[in-house]
C-alpha cells in the first residue's frame, strides 16, 4: 500500500485537484471556452475584418489565422496564474488542504507535481475545446494544427510552475499576487506578439516577448497551425526554454513543499 | 419607581427563509439595569442583539430603544449605544489607536476629544504600548480587549455585550467584569448575552433564559434558581456503564434527578445529607461532589439539555 | 440630524466625512503598488496595441470620419474602459469583501452611521481614485500627442460620469450577490463589453443586429463620448451619450437606495 502511494502519490493529488475543480465546473467552463472564444471573435473576426477590408495580411495569412493559435496559447497561459497563486495559498493557508495528504505516506513533492498534473489535464481540455473552435472558424489550415494542443499545455505549465514555486514560499498574501498579475502576466500577454508580430515592436520592448513563455509557445503553435517560417534552431530554443522553465519551476516548488509540509 | 423602560421588545421575530431564529420574544429593560440573555449557541441571542442595534431588519413584532424604533431611526438610536459583537470586527487596515479614533469619528465626535478619549481607552484595555501596532499583529485576547474598549468610545448609555468574555483568560474576565460593574454604577444599562452561567450570575440583575428563539424563564439569578432548582446539587459518578443502573434507587433519595452521560445530578436541599443516604443505601459512587445550584441547573431543568454541548 | 427627511432617517446620518476619512487613512497605509497598478493596465494596452496593432491597421476613421492614428483611436476608449473596470471593482468585489470577510461595514453600522453614509462614502472614494487615474492617463496621452483638442480636458469629468454610472449600478447589483461565483459573472460581463464596444475597432464590422445590441450597452456610450471629446467632435450624439450615463447614474442611485437594507442590514 505504502509502496503504491510512493509511486503514484502525485496522481492521487491530481485526482483530488480534478474533484475539487468539478465543483466550480461553470467557472472552469466559462474560462476554458468563453474567454478564448470572446478574444477570437473580437480580435480575429472583429479586428480581422478591418484588416481584411484593407487587404492587410500578417505572415502571409489572414489576421484570424494569425491570432487564433496565439490566443489559444495565451489564454491558457493566463489561466495558469490563478491556478498557481490563489490555489496554492489555499492549500497552505486558507483551507490547508495540503496538510491532510502530507500526514500520509505521500511525499510533499508529490503534492507539488500532482498539482501540475491536475492542471495539465485542465489545460489539455481547454486547448482541445479551443482547437475544435479554431477548426470550425476555419482558422487552422494545416493538418498538423492539432499539435498546437500539446504546445499550449507545455506553455501553460512553463508559465505556471515558477509561479507555484514562488507562491509556495509566501506565508500570507499581501499585494504579491496582484503585483504579479499586473506587472508580469499582463505585460507578458500584451507584448508577447499575440495580436501582432513581435518584430513590429520597437527593439527596446521586444525583450518582454523573448522572456515571455507565451511568445515561445505562440510561435510554436503558429508553426503547427499554419506553418510559420522560422529557423530550426529557434524552434529548438522555444521548446528548450518552455521545458526548462517548467522543470526548474516544478523542482523548486517540490523542494519548497517538502520544506514547508515536513517542518 | 415608574421610569419608562429603555428597551421594550414585544413579540420580536426573525426568520431566515424557513428557519425561525427568534420566535416571538418580549421583554423590558429598565434604565441602569443589567439584563442578560442566557442560552446555548444558536438560541437567537446574537440575532436579538443585532435587531436592537438596528443592523438587522426584524420579521415581526415591536421594538423601541429610548422610545425610538431602531429600524426607522438607526443612526439616532445607535448614537447612544455601545456594541461589542460576538466576533471581533476590528478594522484590520488601521492601527490600534486609529481603530479607536476612527470608530469615534463614525459617531461624529471631534478629533481633539478622541485624542484624549483614545488614550483613556487604551489604558482601560491595557494596550497603551501597542497603540501604534497594526491590529493583525495583536493576540486574540488583545483584540477582544480592543473591541470592548472601542464600544465605549461614545460613552454609551446602553452597552450591548454579545458573549463579551469569550476568548479571554480567567484573569482578564474578572478584570472586565469589574469594569462593567463600575460602568453599571455610573448608570449605564448593560445588555449581556452569554452561555456562561457564572458570567450571567456575576453580571445580571435580571435575565431571560432563551432556547430555540423563545423565552423559557425570566427573573433574577437567585429567583430562577429558587424557582427551578433546589438549594444544593449532589453530583455522582458511578462509571458510565453503571449510571443508568442506579437511577431507580437514587430517585427516591432526592427531589429530582438528572442523568447525564457522564454523571448523575441529585437535586436536594442538603447535599451532604443526601450523600450520606446514598452510601447508606449501599451505593458506592466513584466520585461525589456537593455544590450550590447554578443557572446551569435551571437551564437543564427547563430544556433537558446542558448549556455547553 | 433632524434635517434628514423621514424615510431616510434610518439610513443616513449625514456623516459621509468620517467614511472618507477612514478611506484616506486606509489608502495611506495600503500597499502603493496596488494603487499604481490600477493605472498601469490601460497604459500597457495603449502601448502594446497602439504600437503593435497600430502598425498593422494604420490610420482609422475617427469621429466624423476624419482619419486618426490607431493609438489616438483606442486611447479614449481605454480611458472609458478603465473608468468602468475601476468603478465596478470598487462597488462589487471590494464591497462584497468588506461586507462578508473584513466585516468592516458591520463595525461601521454598529455606530451612528447609516448604510447610506457607507454606500455614498464608498462611491465617492471610488470616484476619487478614478479621478486620479483619469488625470494621470490624460497627461500621458497628451504627452504622446494623442489628444488633439482642448475639449479633451473634458475627458476627465467624463471619466467620472462613467465611473459614477457603473459604481451606482454595481453597488445595487452587489446586494443580490451571495457568493464569489456571483462575482465571477460580473467579470464575464465586463470582458465582452471591453472587447466589443468599439474599443479596439469600429463596430461597423458586425451585422446590424449585433451593432444595435452593442449600442444598448453602457460602455459603447462611454467609449463614443470619450472619443468625441478627444478630437473635439461635439455633436448631438455626444450629448446623447452623456444623457445615457446621467440616466444610468440616476437609475443606479434609485436601485442602490432601495436595496440598501438588503445590502447592509442582513
Amino acid at each position: 500500500m505504502t509502496e503504491r502511494v510512493r509511486r503514484w502519490g502525485a496522481l492521487y493529488h491530481a485526482e483530488h485537484y480534478l474533484l475539487v475543480a468539478r465543483a466550480f465546473l461553470w467557472t472552469v467552463l466559462l474560462n476554458a471556452i468563453g474567454t478564448p472564444l470572446l478574444y477570437m471573435v473580437a480580435m480575429g473576426v472583429g479586428l480581422g475584418s478591418l484588416l481584411d477590408a484593407k487587404g492587410t495580411t500578417v505572415d502571409g495569412v489572414s489576421y484570424l489565422v494569425f491570432v487564433a493559435p496565439a490566443i489559444m496559447v495565451a489564454t491558457s497561459a493566463q489561466s495558469a496564474f490563478g491556478e498557481n497563486t490563489y490555489t496554492v495559498m489555499a492549500g497552505f493557508k486558507w483551507q490547508r488542504t495540503y496538510y491532510g495528504p502530507a500526514a500520509t505516506p505521500m511525499d510533499p513533492s508529490q503534492i507539488a507535481w500532482g498539482h501540475q498534473i491536475g492542471i495539465a489535464i485542465r489545460y489539455l481540455f481547454q486547448a482541445s475545446m479551443f482547437w475544435v473552435i479554431m477548426v470550425l472558424f476555419d482558422a487552422a489550415p494545416s493538418v498538423w494544427s492539432f499539435l498546437a494542443i500539446p504546445v499550449t499545455v507545455l506553455t501553460a505549465l512553463a508559465m505556471g510552475a515558477p509561479m507555484q514555486a514562488y507562491a509556495a514560499t509566501l506565508d500570507s498574501e499581501g499585494a504579491q499576487f496582484t503585483t504579479i498579475q499586473r506587472f508580469v502576466v499582463m505585460p507578458m500577454f500584451l507584448f508577447a506578439g499575440t495580436f501582432f508580430a513581435l518584430s513590429s515592436m520597437p527593439i527596446y520592448l521586444q525583450w518582454i516577448g523573448w522572456i515571455s513563455p507565451m511568445w515561445h509557445g505562440s510561435q510554436l503553435a503558429r508553426w503547427a497551425s499554419y506553418g510559420l517560417a522560422e529557423p530550426w534552431w529557434l524552434r529548438v530554443v522555444h521548446v528548450v526554454y518552455l521545458a526548462g522553465l517548467f522543470l526548474l519551476g516544478g523542482t523548486l516548488a517540490a523542494r519548497t513543499y517538502r520544506r514547508r509540509l515536513w517542518s | 419607581m415608574s421610569t419608562a423602560p429603555v428597551i421594550q421588545a414585544r413579540d420580536l421575530r426573525k426568520k431566515y427563509g424557513d428557519f425561525t431564529a427568534v420566535d416571538g420574544i418580549s421583554f423590558d429593560v429598565m434604565p441602569g439595569e443589567s439584563f442578560g440573555l442566557l442560552g446555548p449557541n444558536g438560541a437567537g441571542k446574537s440575532t436579538t442583539m443585532r435587531m436592537i442595534g438596528g443592523t438587522l431588519a426584524r420579521s415581526g413584532g415591536q421594538l423601541t430603544i429610548n422610545g425610538l424604533d431602531p429600524e426607522e431611526n438607526g443612526p439616532a438610536v445607535r448614537a447612544h449605544l455601545g456594541v461589542i459583537p460576538q466576533q471581533d470586527n476590528l478594522d484590520e487596515d488601521l492601527r490600534v489607536r486609529e481603530n479607536l479614533i476612527m470608530y469615534g469619528r463614525y459617531f461624529g465626535l471631534t478629533r481633539s476629544h478622541l485624542k484624549e478619549k483614545s488614550q483613556e481607552l487604551l489604558e482601560f484595555a491595557q494596550l497603551t504600548e501597542k497603540a501604534d501596532e497594526r491590529v493583525r499583529e495583536l493576540s486574540g485576547g488583545m483584540k477582544r480587549r480592543l473591541t470592548i474598549a472601542r464600544g465605549l468610545v461614545n460613552d454609551p448609555k446602553i452597552l450591548l455585550l454579545d458573549e463579551p468574555t469569550t476568548g479571554l483568560d480567567p484573569q482578564a474576565r474578572h478584570t472586565l467584569w469589574d469594569r462593567l460593574f463600575r460602568l453599571k454604577e455610573q448608570g449605564v444599562t448593560l445588555i449581556v448575552t452569554t452561555h456562561f452561567m457564572d458570567e450571567a450570575e456575576q453580571l445580571c440583575d435580571r435575565l431571560i433564559v432563551v432556547d430555540k428563539g423563545s423565552i423559557m424563564a425570566e427573573g433574577s439569578p437567585a429567583q430562577l434558581i429558587r424557582e427551578y432548582s433546589t438549594r444544593e446539587v449532589l453530583e455522582l459518578r458511578f462509571g458510565s456503564s453503571r449510571n443508568e443502573a442506579v437511577v431507580d434507587q437514587l430517585e427516591q433519595l432526592a427531589e429530582r434527578i438528572e442523568v447525564l452521560p457522564d454523571r448523575v445530578l441529585l437535586y436536594t436541599a442538603d447535599g451532604e445529607a443526601t450523600l450520606e443516604k446514598v452510601t447508606q443505601a449501599g451505593l458506592q459512587p466513584v466520585t461525589s461532589l456537593v455544590r450550590r445550584s447554578s443557572l446551569e441547573d435551571v437551564f437543564l431543568r427547563l430544556t433537558g439539555r446542558t448549556l455547553i454541548d | 440630524m433632524s434635517t434628514v427627511p423621514r424615510p431616510l432617517r434610518g439610513l443616513y446620518s449625514g456623516n459621509l466625512a468620517a467614511v472618507l476619512e477612514r478611506g484616506w487613512i486606509a489608502i495611506k497605509t495600503q500597499n502603493w503598488v496596488i494603487i499604481i497598478s490600477g493605472f498601469v493596465e490601460p497604459v500597457l494596452y495603449l502601448l502594446a496595441m497602439g504600437l503593435g496593432v497600430g502598425a498593422l491597421v494604420g490610420d482609422v476613421a475617427g469621429p466624423g470620419g476624419k482619419p486618426i492614428s490607431y493609438a489616438a483611436y483606442i486611447a479614449p476608449a481605454l480611458l472609458a474602459t478603465s473608468a468602468m473596470n475601476g468603478a465596478l471593482y470598487d462597488s462589487t468585489t471590494n464591497v462584497f469583501f468588506k461586507l462578508n470577510f473584513a466585516k468592516l461595514y458591520q463595525a461601521m453600522l454598529q455606530t451612528a452611521l447609516g448604510p447610506m453614509d457607507v454606500a455614498l462614502g464608498e462611491i465617492v472614494l471610488a470616484l476619487l481614485r478614478g479621478l486620479l487615474y483619469a488625470i494621470a492617463f490624460m497627461i500621458l496621452i497628451a504627452g504622446l500627442g494623442l489628444a488633439t483638442s482642448w475639449w479633451a480636458i473634458l475627458m476627465i469629468p467624463a471619466a467620472l460620469l462613467i465611473a459614477f454610472g457603473f459604481a451606482s449600478i454595481g453597488m445595487g447589483i452587489t446586494s443580490f450577490i451571495k457568493n464569489f461565483q456571483g462575482l465571477d459573472i460580473i467579470t464575464f460581463v465586463m470582458l465582452p463589453m471591453f472587447l466589443f464596444s468599439a474599443t479596439l475597432y469600429p463596430i461597423e464590422v458586425f451585422p446590424a443586429a449585433i451593432q444595435w445590441f452593442i449600442k444598448a450597452m453602457p460602455l459603447w456610450h462611454g467609449v463614443e463620448m470619450m472619443r468625441h471629446l478627444s478630437v473635439g467632435h461635439i455633436t448631438g450624439a455626444t450629448l446623447g451619450h452623456m444623457a445615457y450615463f446621467v440616466a444610468m447614474s440616476l437609475a443606479g442611485m434609485v436601485m442602490t437606495t432601495l436595496r440598501l437594507r438588503k445590502l447592509f442590514l442582513r
